[in-house]
């Protein structure tokens, strides 16, 4: 008999517990949720708490673009189809002056933020980034979200630096926060099997322990549905909500699901009910996180509509430029326009933020 | 499920009791339905029937897909499939070739051929005859699901033959049922925006009646997300329904979102994610005596139709190939899906998957060598 097929009343007392009062799910809790509750019953408390978290009916989003300042990367994950290695003729480097395109585009397109990303180059010293970092500062009003933890960590050991300094040393040319990626799945027997040369789940936390500590805010991501079990989502959740109740630094989750194609990992994609119960499930653990993101990236506008019922507040980037997901053959594209559209369709008021997650006036 | 109490503080009890009582919801309430913010509450209240109906059992059905011709006089505004007679891209087949199609597939287990076309200036009746008969030649024991109610009355006005009379001569010619498109939306308020050369709702409704009958039994469907208002959604639902208490011959309701890229409806955009799954929901609601309602993933795409499956949908259609009236109006799901596939959606949603034929019957082994 499952969750929310009955609501007997153990579970009514938990779930008045849980959704009126805000007490936390355990591990154990959280998994019989994430097992047996119903889908519906998953929806309905998602949002539940979600419009307790967010009483004021908005949707945000953000005007932002992924730039990739480099495909170049060592890391070989199995999970990814956008890098190449050193040496590759696809292989690149942006230059300066394209660089400074992207970002004028941005910021004629209303755009705030840019979210920096590339791959472990193994030629480009830390200088480099710092110089890219101030290139921008220096010329442009714009919000520098960049290098994921595993970027920091391989700077770190390229320089023999700890990566306490590294983060000091890039916030002092000009970074704002950190993106959230690279977190995979935060298990390290599942990150040796998919991504074997990456950071391990250790240090990606370190990483945004160290940011929060240095005054960076960070989000939090995680790429599901590839080698891992159901109990290795949970232990990324927790890990995750741990943190968040040592640092607060996290604005946001961002969970999505992993894009097979092009990929040298052979399985079907996640499906949609899968993708919306974690969602659910995340919204209802992760208590200290203020914002859920949905993916319309990986899902498409529809189902991530929908997911503004499971849980999710928050609707993402307008994403002028994606490159990752589209490597592996995904292609959702979205106008800041249909995006304001869709969240008012959904019955929402639709508001443009930062990435700290406060709302643009005049939006 | 969703708690009781959600329903008394949507001001949604009285619907809720109607529901679980197995009351009839009346137009106030579809609107009700359609209005309520709470999508999952819906949701919810479409699963439970569906739940009742037919528990965790989810169908589709391995079918084959033949447009006989794209050309039309019709003109309707939605359409991106329509051609007119030697127009560049116009297409029609002839009997050898829809049996070349058939026979191209003989060795995949279909048990259904779903057969549609234009409604075309010249081709006769006896044509129509003969592809049915050619088809129950090549592959005996396929059921032949094929000609909206549009075609049908076309046909009839070509012929200078009662719509009856067309009926009866195609059954005598093999077809065994008809598919339930052309139904778009009943308002002739809608139908003289859109499509005003189509055969009215009454019409269709009419050539329905006849069909069933004659032992016809047939599926309808409903175009939305154009420029319907809720309230006519509702009185095509209504529609039906009553012609359904009269006939009992709707196998299956198709909630079809509108597909509006290379369609000539002004300043539609088509239905949201979440229109969609209030519709298909709603629609489970109110047609209390229609069995099976399709969640159509070539209309829909392969995710959310999945999602549908909690929003009172029983079925995702087939293993569709070659369908070109979706697809032309920019659906971008992909052009088939494997059984594989279908049923890893449908267990992956929680449900069971269950092979169906036309007529929503458990597949026999034996229909696959047919």
């Amino acid at each position: 008999m499952g969750w929310g097929h009955t609501m007997g009343e153990g579970q009514e007392i938990l779930f008045d517990e849980i959704l009126q009062e805000g007490r936390r799910l355990s591990r154990d809790e959280a998994r019989r949720i994430y097992r047996e509750a119903d889908f519906h019953w998953l929806g309905y408390a998602a949002h539940t708490i979600r419009r307790r978290m967010h009483p004021e009916n908005v949707v945000t989003y953000v005007v932002d673009r992924n730039i990739n300042y480099s495909n170049i990367c060592v890391c070989g994950c199995r999970f990814c189809a956008f890098f190449r290695p050193p040496g590759h003729p696809e292989g690149y480097v942006l230059e300066k002056s394209v660089l400074a395109r992207k970002i004028e585009e941005t910021l004629a397109l209303g755009g705030t933020q840019i979210l920096l990303q590339g791959g472990h180059h193994p030629d480009l010293p830390l200088s480099f980034y710092e110089d890219m970092l101030r290139f921008i500062k220096d010329r442009y009003p714009v919000h520098i979200h960049a290098f994921s933890p595993p970027e920091i960590v391989f700077f770190a050991r390229r320089e023999g630096l700890d990566t306490a300094s590294v983060i000091a040393r890039l916030k002092q040319a000009g970074l704002d926060s950190i993106p959230g990626g690279g977190a995979e799945i935060l298990v390290d027997a599942v990150r040796r099997r998919v991504s074997p040369n990456k950071c391990s789940a250790g240090e990606w936390l370190g990483v945004m322990e160290e940011a929060h500590r240095q005054g960076l805010r960070t989000t939090a991501t995680m790429m599901f549905g590839h080698e891992e079990s159901l109990e290795d989502r949970l232990a990324h959740l927790f890990a995750i909500r741990d943190l968040q109740d040592r640092t607060g630094g996290f604005t946001a989750f961002i969970p999505w699901t992993f894009q097979p194609g092009h990929t040298a990992i052979e399985r079907r994609p996640e499906t949609a009910v899968s993708y919306l119960r974690l969602l659910a499930v995340s919204r209802l653990v992760l208590d200290n996180f203020d914002n859920i993101q949905a993916s319309w990236v990986t899902m498409g506008p529809k189902v991530a509509q929908t997911a503004l019922f499971f849980g999710a507040n928050d609707f993402g980037s307008t994403m002028i430029e994606e490159n990752v997901v589209a490597a592996a053959g995904v292609h959702f594209r979205l106008s800041l326009e249909e995006i304001r559209r869709i969240i008012e369709d959904a019955g929402f008021v639709p508001k443009q933020r930062t990435m700290a997650y406060e709302w643009i006036d005049g939006s | 499920m969703v708690p009781v109490a959600v329903y008394k503080s949507l001001g949604l009890d009285r619907i809720f009791h109607k529901v679980t009582t197995g009351e009839r919801l009346d137009l106030e309430d579809g609107l009700r339905l359609f209005r309520c913010e709470d999508l999952v509450a819906v949701g919810a209240l479409a699963h439970q029937v569906r739940l009742r109906r037919h528990g965790r059992t989810t169908f589709y059905v391995v079918n084959q897909h033949i447009n006989y011709s794209n050309v039309c006089v019709n003109g309707c505004l939605f359409c991106a499939f329509r051609r007119r007679k030697g127009e560049p891209g116009s297409f029609e087949l002839s009997v050898s070739d829809v049996v070349a199609k058939v026979r191209e597939r003989l060795q995949d287990p279909i048990t259904e051929i779903h057969m549609v076309g234009g409604c075309h200036p010249e081709l006769r009746l006896e044509t129509f005859e003969a592809m049915l008969r050619a088809i129950r030649h090549v592959r005996p024991r396929v059921h032949i699901k094929a000609f909206t109610a549009v075609e049908i009355a076309h046909f009839a006005r070509l012929e200078g033959l009662s719509t009856r009379e067309v009926l009866l001569r195609l059954q005598a010619a093999g077809l065994e049922m008809l598919p339930g498109g052309g139904a778009e939306v009943f308002s002739p308020r809608v139908r003289g925006l859109l499509c005003p050369n189509k055969l009215d709702g009454d019409g269709w409704l009419r050539v329905m009646r006849e069909a069933h009958h004659l032992g016809i039994k047939s599926n309808a469907t409903m175009l939305f997300g154009h420029k319907e208002t809720l309230e006519e959604r509702l009185e095509h639902l209504d529609a039906l329904r009553r012609l359904q208490d009269e006939t009992e011959g709707f196998v299956c309701f198709i909630p079809l979102p509108f597909q509006p890229r290379n369609t000539e409806v002004e300043g539609a955009r088509g239905p949201s994610g979440v229109d969609i799954l209030k519709t298909i929901a709603v629609s489970r609601l109110m047609l209390d005596n229609i069995a099976h309602i399709k969640a159509y993933w070539v209309m829909l795409g392969v995710k959310l139709a999945q999602v549908a499956l909690h929003f009172g949908a029983d079925d995702l259609d087939g293993t569709v190939v070659e369908e070109k009236i979706g697809h032309m109006a920019g659906a971008d799901s992909d052009d088939f899906l494997t059984r594989e596939a279908l049923e890893n959606l449908i267990r992956e949603a929680g449900f069971d998957p269950v092979e169906r034929n036309c007529f929503f019957e458990a597949a026999k082994a034996s229909a696959h060598t047919g």
